[in-house]
């Protein structure tokens, strides 16, 4: 994915910030929530992922959601390649009963020099599925 | 700015909203993400839910604002978030911070995201570098 200037603008303004350095430089830094817009950049195919592993996309919930960034967030102007893998599956008896399912994937951010730049980490439930 | 950060300060809370269904839409056009479920009436009624609801990661979104603007967009280092109650139109979200602690030129907060009606919508953490805040 290319880390796009009007983007940033565009995402700091959605999520009501004002500041300057991701208004006003031509090159910014990301915000810390930012990648998330690499699903623009995905492959039609990456939505198989939820096939492959049985999930029903109806009763998928985001239970959590994380982003590291070792040396500080990418800016403006990259060109970061993005690999998603599937890091566990593991079932949890809900609350109120019938059993939900977890799944963590970890998508790598990796500039052209094959540095790490962004790891982020995407926890999500499926709950309860129905008697089969 | 010169400021000492300690385990346990509590930072200054902020509140965004009253959160409206173009906030909703706005944040989906940004990020990518366009479930229905978010903007089109019909459909989120069709799927049990009274009205539309909010994208989690919009208050993910407002909260990574919050720590922004008060540590500096360049300075992020890890933030994470973890998804409690719904969002809903016309909800208002006050953003708070405590530092858990500062090691290492880095400062640990843990966050919290609460609705008007005392509800939880988001929990989470994050760390920023404060080497160039603090100095030293």
């Amino acid at each position: 994915m290319a880390v796009e200037r009007g983007k940033v603008r565009e995402f700091a303004r959605a999520t009501k910030s004002d500041a300057a350095e991701y208004l006003e430089d031509p090159q910014p830094p990301i915000p810390p929530t930012f990648l998330t817009t690499s699903t623009f950049w995905q492959p039609p195919e990456a939505a198989e992922l939820w096939r492959v592993i049985d999930i029903d996309l109806r009763r998928l919930l985001h239970g959590e959601q994380e982003y590291v960034f070792p040396d500080g967030p990418p800016r403006a102007g990259m060109q970061l390649t993005a690999q998603t893998r599937v890091e566990s599956v593991f079932e949890k008896e809900g609350k109120r009963g019938g059993a939900m399912t977890f799944v963590v994937t970890v998508t790598d951010f990796i500039d052209p020099d094959g540095t790490l730049v962004a790891q982020a980490r995407s926890t999500a439930i499926e709950t309860g599925r129905a008697p089969a | 700015m010169t400021r000492s950060l300690a385990a346990g300060d509590v930072l200054p809370e902020r509140a965004f909203g009253p959160l409206t269904r173009t906030d909703f839409v706005r944040y989906q056009g940004a990020s990518g993400d366009f479930n229905p479920i978010h903007h089109d009436e019909g459909f989120a009624q069709s799927a049990g839910f009274p009205t539309v609801f909010s994208v989690g990661m919009l208050q993910a979104g407002l909260l990574a604002t919050y720590c922004t603007d008060q540590f500096g967009p360049e300075n992020v280092r890890r933030f994470k978030v973890q998804f409690r109650e719904q969002v809903w139109p016309d909800d208002v979200l006050t953003c708070r911070a405590t530092v858990a602690r500062v090691e290492d030129g880095l400062v640990h907060l843990d966050l919290v995201v609460t609705r008007q009606t005392g509800g939880t919508a988001v929990v989470g953490e994050a760390s920023f570098s404060v080497s160039s805040v603090v100095g030293d």
